[in-house]
């Protein structure tokens, strides 16, 4: 039996994401590379540690040998612990029979074993493919301050988009009097985060429930949490007002990367006291070169710059030749643009190549028809060959030569 | 056994009076290079590259800052369950003087020498840069059944008043060991990476002991020549030697050769070293960096030309870097200018301040100062 612990989390993270497309042919949407350096679970995972929670069930379904391998014994995060620490959770064969993770709730109803080897009192379960910091030990503190049986994060969002989201509808002491899963008509502009805090003895009891009804999807946003609200437990919704972004399309997760340009955004990755961990390669610094240009950009070790970069960041080993330009693009670890290659408006992902001449991506501003526009993908290890060209708004998995398109 | 059947054997304090300020407060092994390294991770990388699993790090003083780097030696794979890094502090202050030489140093080490199963050991100091396949060492030592191998390189000779400048002969065997404390020009200078066997060692050892003996290269090398089967093995990549603050100087500022950089590091054979959770660098709008090595967590306003830049530097709008080393955390403020100069960790250059020094005699900011 392991020590008990006040609070650990329970991390879904085996979400296909298909909405990234190419991005997310071989790895799980968590690790899809962010931010120069960083994967997108490096946040939630950080999160974690610096709020004190150093026990994390990560639940992975979805290709996750590049996550298994990424998370390792979770050293990087200081997750290597005696007690405790970070535990890759994928569906197993049970004595009546073999189960893939149904739907959210259903994964940590697989687990409640792994749960009750710590006796905790609470559980956090939280959304592996969001990008934000945030405390959860002061989310804790309100969740024991309120006697809820389920905390909420919740988030303000501008009206117009708010339909997009699942509102919540509160009282005036925040506990929750309804939900609306994304509404045309929104009442609220209160969306929740996907981070929650549950009173694991109640939450428990709730997921056997789940299970044992055949009309459930297993989905803690679908089932359980209506569930708990129709049987009038004290559920309470957390104010969060902080840089929160999920980064489920492409064009998100172009926007949230270039957010980190922005000096408005309020996502500072400098702070000492909030440090983002990541597994870090062992790479020299960059070079950057008498004949390269870097404006507004975030560059990361390894990288070797000789041409002109504008507004973009560029992950480790990357190499941008001389003569080549990179501008309001992502291009991911050992990406290589050559000479007099063009890459805008674009994702260039691991290890593809751009051959000189090549051109990838266009400017809004050269659009009439915005549909028409968007940012363009460029797979893992594809090879963009000599002078040809990728339009906007496409996302190419195989090499491409100028004959072919 | 470990890998290679190798003990490793890492002087970190060796020519420490070569760089005064810098080791001040430090030991040569953990004088900051190259943007993000210590001297001692090209050392340590070079032997855990070989496969080597066990590594003593000498010390003699001034070893805090290099125990807070090294730590367990999990960034060189070195924290282990058998072997692995050991720090070899001394056994007493009373043997050690301002300059001890290395048979001193030793001395105190032999019992984790005796101690080790391997057959063979492979020494290395802290002052000289390079990327070795240490493999292909052994294999030259076997081939040539030598008993001390020698990585050489030609060219310039550091001016150091023990560094051994040898004749080999064509089959590699070394005739002679000379010294020129001042330097010389397009010799065979050692870069002091020796490979024998750890019988021989203790064997030369102990009689460089009973004989109270007490300089490594002349008593136990230049000595022993006609007697062993010295040999050199010539080292063609990059290699720079640590002799004085400019040479220290200019082997930074030899990187911003691209072909030098590629050389030291290649994916083949890493550079590990302390791990810190940095973001990216950033560069601000009207920045302008040119010929410049800049490592994670800068944050680039102004402009940079000829430098090497350490990991949370902070450049501010108008200030001007230009032939300069700026290590860790140092802050230039807007409108400062500086020329060929080092800063050391946590520097602050406050607004409009100008310090400007020469290539063959850099201005050096000690640690912490705010000027």
């Amino acid at each position: 039996m392991a020590r008990k612990k006040e609070c650990i989390a329970m991390l879904l993270a085996g979400g296909q994401g298909s909405r990234l497309g190419v991005l997310t042919k071989n790895i799980a949407k968590p690790a899809v590379p962010y931010g120069g350096k960083y994967r997108i679970i490096d946040f939630p995972l950080s999160n974690c540690v610096n709020s004190g929670i150093n026990t994390v069930g990560v639940l992975t379904q979805y290709q996750p040998l590049e996550l298994n391998d990424y998370i390792g014994n979770g050293q990087a995060w200081d997750l290597d612990r005696i007690d405790g620490g970070v535990h890759m959770l994928s569906p197993y064969q049970q004595i009546k029979g073999m189960e893939w993770y149904k739907g959210t709730a259903n994964a940590i109803y697989q687990n409640i074993n792994f749960i009750d080897r710590y006796n905790p009192e609470y559980v956090a379960v939280l959304s592996g493919d969001h990008i934000y910091k945030m405390d959860y030990n002061k989310m804790l503190d309100y969740h024991k301050k309120n006697n809820a049986a389920c905390t909420i994060a919740m988030l303000e969002v501008p009206w117009e988009e708010a339909s997009r989201f699942g509102l919540m509808i509160l009282n005036d002491d925040n506990s929750i009097s309804e939900f609306e899963e994304k509404p045309k008509n929104p009442r609220s502009n209160k969306a929740s985060m996907g981070v929650y805090i549950f009173t694991w003895s109640k939450l428990r009891q709730y997921l056997i429930d789940d299970e044992n009804n055949p009309e459930s999807s297993n989905d803690f946003g679908k089932d359980v949490i209506p569930a708990m609200h129709k049987a009038g437990e004290r559920m309470f919704a957390y104010l969060f007002d902080g840089y929160w972004k999920d980064v489920g399309t492409i064009d998100s997760l172009w926007e949230a990367n270039l957010d980190l340009l922005n000096p408005k955004v309020d996502l500072d990755l400098s702070d000492a006291s909030w440090k983002i961990y990541s597994r870090t390669p062992t790479t020299p610094p960059q070079y950057i070169s008498a004949t390269a240009d870097i404006q507004n950009s975030m560059v990361s070790e390894g990288s070797r710059v000789f041409g002109e970069v504008d507004y973009s960041i560029l992950f480790h080993d990357v190499t941008v030749e001389e003569g080549a330009k990179v501008r309001y693009s992502i291009v991911m670890p050992g990406a290589v643009v050559k000479k007099g290659a063009y890459v805008e408006y674009s994702i260039v992902a691991e290890d593809a190549v751009i051959e000189s001449g090549a051109k990838v991506g266009a400017s809004p501003e050269d659009y009439t028809d915005r549909g028409e526009w968007g940012i363009a993908v460029v797979g893992a290890g594809v090879t963009v060959g000599e002078g040809a060209c990728v339009a906007p708004k496409t996302m190419i998995s195989e090499n491409i030569s100028k004959e072919g398109k | 056994m470990t890998g290679q059947n190798i003990v490793g054997i890492v002087f970190s304090n060796a020519y420490d009076e070569c760089l005064p300020e810098i080791t001040g407060l430090r030991t040569m092994g953990s004088v900051p290079f190259a943007g993000r390294y210590r001297l001692i991770d090209f050392a340590l990388s070079n032997m855990v590259n070989a496969d080597i699993e066990k590594v003593g790090v000498i010390t003699k003083s001034n070893y805090q800052s290099l125990m807070d780097h090294l730590g367990t030696g999990k960034p060189w794979d070195l924290s282990r369950k058998t072997e692995g890094m050991f720090l070899l502090p001394p056994f007493s202050t009373a043997e050690q003087g301002s300059n001890v030489d290395k048979i001193a140093s030793l001395k105190g080490a032999m019992g984790f020498i005796n101690r080790s199963n391997e057959e063979y050991v492979l020494f290395a100091d802290c002052n000289t840069v390079f990327n070795a396949d240490v493999r292909e060492i052994m294999n030259f030592h076997t081939e040539k059944a030598a008993d001390i191998t020698i990585l050489y390189k030609h060219g310039n000779s550091p001016a150091l008043h023990d560094a051994m400048i040898m004749e080999v002969g064509e089959d590699g065997r070394v005739n002679k060991v000379l010294f020129s404390p001042a330097g010389a020009e397009d010799v065979n200078y050692s870069l002091n990476m020796i490979l024998m066997k750890k019988s021989l060692l203790e064997r030369l050892m102990n009689e460089a002991i009973s004989q109270n003996l007490t300089d490594f290269e002349s008593d136990i090398i230049q000595k022993n020549v006609d007697k062993l089967k010295i040999y050199g093995l010539e080292f063609n990549d990059y290699a720079v030697t640590i002799d004085s603050m400019a040479s220290y100087f200019k082997a930074n500022m030899s990187l911003l050769e691209p072909q030098n950089c590629l050389n030291l590091f290649n994916s083949e054979r890493p550079v590990y070293t302390k791990l810190k959770d940095d973001m990216p660098a950033t560069y601000g709008i009207g920045s302008d960096v040119k010929n410049s090595l800049i490592a994670n967590g800068c944050i680039i306003d102004g402009e940079v030309e000829n430098s090497i830049i350490f990991r949370g530097v902070r450049i501010e709008k108008g200030a001007i870097v230009k032939d300069s080393i700026v290590m860790q955390d140092t802050y230039i403020a807007q409108n400062a200018m500086i020329n060929c100069v080092i800063t050391d960790k946590n520097v602050v250059v406050t607004p409009n301040k100008t310090l400007s020094g020469a290539e063959n005699y850099p201005v050096y900011i000690g640690k912490g100062i705010v000027i």
